[in-house]
């Protein structure tokens, strides 16, 4: 596009986001505080993904974009365009073939490889934000390895509830050290972040703050040895392609409330869907 | 019923904005309006986005607010994207508001002072009377023949007795910037200022209203309020001098406070600041009262009211962070509000297996 730099971003910031992406892959899990630039789009709508992907993307990369596990919720549709028209990259709704896969909400069913990077939205870094507003006292604790509160509101649900309460942006402790927002994927999704072969970024530009999970790195969802961590999904298969181990969408399709369930990873469910009408095929 | 997954997001995104390019004309027969008109007519509008979008371009924000229908939250967050990808080639050296030629001073402590009280163009004092007439006027109104002059700050009186606090004393360190640099906590009043000065008018409004009604109380005054042109300068090293790259309008607020003194400092009157791109006088007053509220702590105030609490002020001030995020929320989650459904689900086979 004429009148703006490849991928938008001039190179002075990118070179700025790039440096603090290096100190947030050196120190896993920690959030580092960076130049956040007003974006073309809006605060809260993936401006710290944008950035991110927009620092480290390059002519050859292939960009896949999803939302809530698909490649064409609106969203998702309009930031992939953002890059067709900045930068001119190919994209691909194919998990596989992707070496950039900025996401929001989920990680993809099919397994991650090495070189890929995998880049979140993130809404509110702060794992703790919700018990503590305070960002200079959140900053203390984290300096201090101080995360009882967070244990003390995990005890609470399960004395409250008999399980923990939270279903998503479950708390996850990073190589050993930082408490970190997996940024709001189902918990579902938590055990993918643990040794991924792929490099994990995670951009949150209101807040102003990038993190980054580097391969193989241990990633652990926090519980206590008499409540192993569970992760939850809707009992069902998928009516599409049948997938019994995806994480599903409950879906409305009348009016006396029928419902069916269907992959939220739409280019998984599309791949299966595709494979088994080869080999259907080939019987 | 077979289920069809939703497709075809690009050419409903395109629709979109088709009809919203429509609407946005109106009714052809009605004739356009020119961002010239916005920028004549509209002034205080343009002032608004200017101030929040941080960028002083009256055809800019008159551009903004013609592409944005009017709604200046959007307009501002349009100057703002658009700002962001300028270069930077000087910070402009501290504005000298004392020699601006104001077309509006007035001071609440003095009855009158040096230069008067001038009232310029205001609203104070209309009767807010719906003007049937208005569009009906003539083109050309009367001829005003007030000229703007230099008006010598009220403070100078007060100053002379120590009985205000002096200017804080002049920094050679260049001014944060929290454009370029995230905030941090604690946040020096250079950032707090710059962060007001962008800042959501009706926030400030609301923030300033309550420390009047006792939540941080600071029984303020109005020292002086100004309005008018002041000369922007840059020194470009090269060169070794400051150099006039022109004249912005700008409104200013000293509001001065009753202080009862401290261990470090004599009783005396302490000073919130405001100043702001254009003519908003509620902007810059609720500012000032802001700013003397996050002062706390320099002056061994307790901070128990929310504009006493930077960390508070700062994080919400900036409309355009905030609409993003509470509109963000129009995006879908129905990902997650799956795993709060089968949470909630459980938690109730839950409940009724343990009540049996």
């Amino acid at each position: 596009m004429s009148g703006y730099n490849f991928a938008y971003l001039d190179e002075q910031t990118k070179r700025m986001i790039r440096r603090a992406i290096l100190k947030a892959v050196a120190i896993p899990g920690h959030q580092i505080p960076f130049g956040s630039r007003e974006m073309p789009l809006p605060y809260g709508w993936g401006t710290g993904g944008i950035q991110v992907t927009a620092s480290i993307l390059g002519p050859p990369d292939v960009l896949k974009v999803i939302d809530q596990g698909a490649d064409d919720t609106t969203n998702a549709v309009s930031i992939r365009r953002f890059f067709a028209r900045t930068a001119g990259v190919a994209t691909t709704t194919r998990t596989v073939d992707a070496t950039i896969i900025q996401t929001r909400h989920r990680i993809p069913e099919t397994p991650l490889h090495e070189g890929q990077i995998l880049v979140y939205q993130v809404p509110l870094p702060e794992p703790m934000a919700r018990l503590e507003p305070s960002r200079a006292e959140t900053t203390r604790m984290h300096g201090l390895q101080e995360y009882g509160l967070m244990h003390v509101k995990l005890y609470e649900d399960i004395a409250r509830y008999g399980r923990v309460a939270n279903s998503y942006d479950f708390p996850v402790m990073v190589n050993g050290r930082y408490l970190m927002s997996p940024s709001p994927i189902p918990a579902f999704d938590n055990p993918k972040l643990h040794m991924s072969p792929a490099l994990q970024l995670f951009g949150a530009g209101r807040e102003k703050r990038i993190y980054a999970v580097p391969p193989y790195t241990a990633v652990r969802s926090l519980d206590f040895d008499d409540h192993p961590f569970r992760a939850g999904r809707a009992p069902g298969i998928c009516a599409l392609c049948g997938a019994d181990d995806s994480y599903l969408d409950e879906v409305v399709t009348d009016d006396q409330g029928t419902r069916m369930f269907v992959c939220s990873d739409t280019d998984y469910c599309n791949e299966r869907a595709a494979a088994a009408a080869i080999q259907g095929n080939a019987a | 019923m077979a289920y069809v997954a939703v497709k075809g997001g690009e050419r409903a995104i395109d629709a979109a904005h088709a009809w919203l390019a429509a609407e946005r004309r109106g009714d052809p027969a009605v004739p356009a309006l020119t961002t010239a008109q916005i920028a004549e007519q509209l002034g205080r509008a343009v002032d608004r986005v200017m101030a929040e979008g941080s960028l002083y371009d009256r055809e800019l924000a008159a551009l903004a607010i013609q592409q944005a229908q009017g709604d200046l939250i959007e307009a501002a967050f349009l100057l703002r994207a658009y700002r962001t990808t300028l270069p930077r080639f000087a910070y402009g050296r501290p504005v000298d508001t004392a020699a601006m030629l104001a077309i509006r001073r007035v001071s609440a402590i003095f009855k009158d002072l040096p230069g008067g009280q001038v009232l310029g163009p205001t609203y104070d004092y209309t009767h807010r009377l719906l003007d049937f007439a208005l569009p009906d006027a003539p083109a050309a109104p009367a001829e005003v023949d007030a000229e703007p002059q230099p008006l010598a700050p009220a403070f100078g009186i007060l100053g002379q007795e120590g009985l205000v606090e002096p200017d804080e004393a002049k920094s050679d360190d260049a001014p944060g910037d929290l454009t370029r640099d995230p905030l941090a906590f604690p946040a020096a009043r250079d950032v707090r200022l710059q962060a007001l000065a962008r800042g959501d008018e009706g926030f400030l409004l609301a923030l300033g209203y309550l420390t009047q009604r006792g939540y941080g109380n600071n029984h303020p005054f109005v020292g002086e309020l100004r309005v008018g042109e002041a000369s922007v300068e840059i020194e470009p090293p090269e060169l070794g001098f400051a150099i006039d790259i022109g004249d912005v309008v700008l409104t200013e607020c000293q509001m001065v406070n009753q202080f009862t003194g401290s261990r470090t400092a004599p009783p005396q009157f302490t000073r919130g600041y405001g100043l702001c791109f254009g003519h908003s006088e509620r902007r810059v007053m609720g500012m000032a009262l802001v700013d003397r509220a996050m002062r706390g702590a320099e002056l061994g105030e307790p901070a128990e009211a929310p504009a006493q609490d930077v960390e508070f002020v700062l994080s919400h001030c900036d409309n355009v962070e905030a609409t993003g995020f509470v509109e963000h929320l129009k995006l879908p989650h129905y990902v997650d509000f799956q795993s709060e459904l089968e949470t909630v689900r459980r938690m109730r086979a839950d409940a009724e297996g343990t009540s049996k």
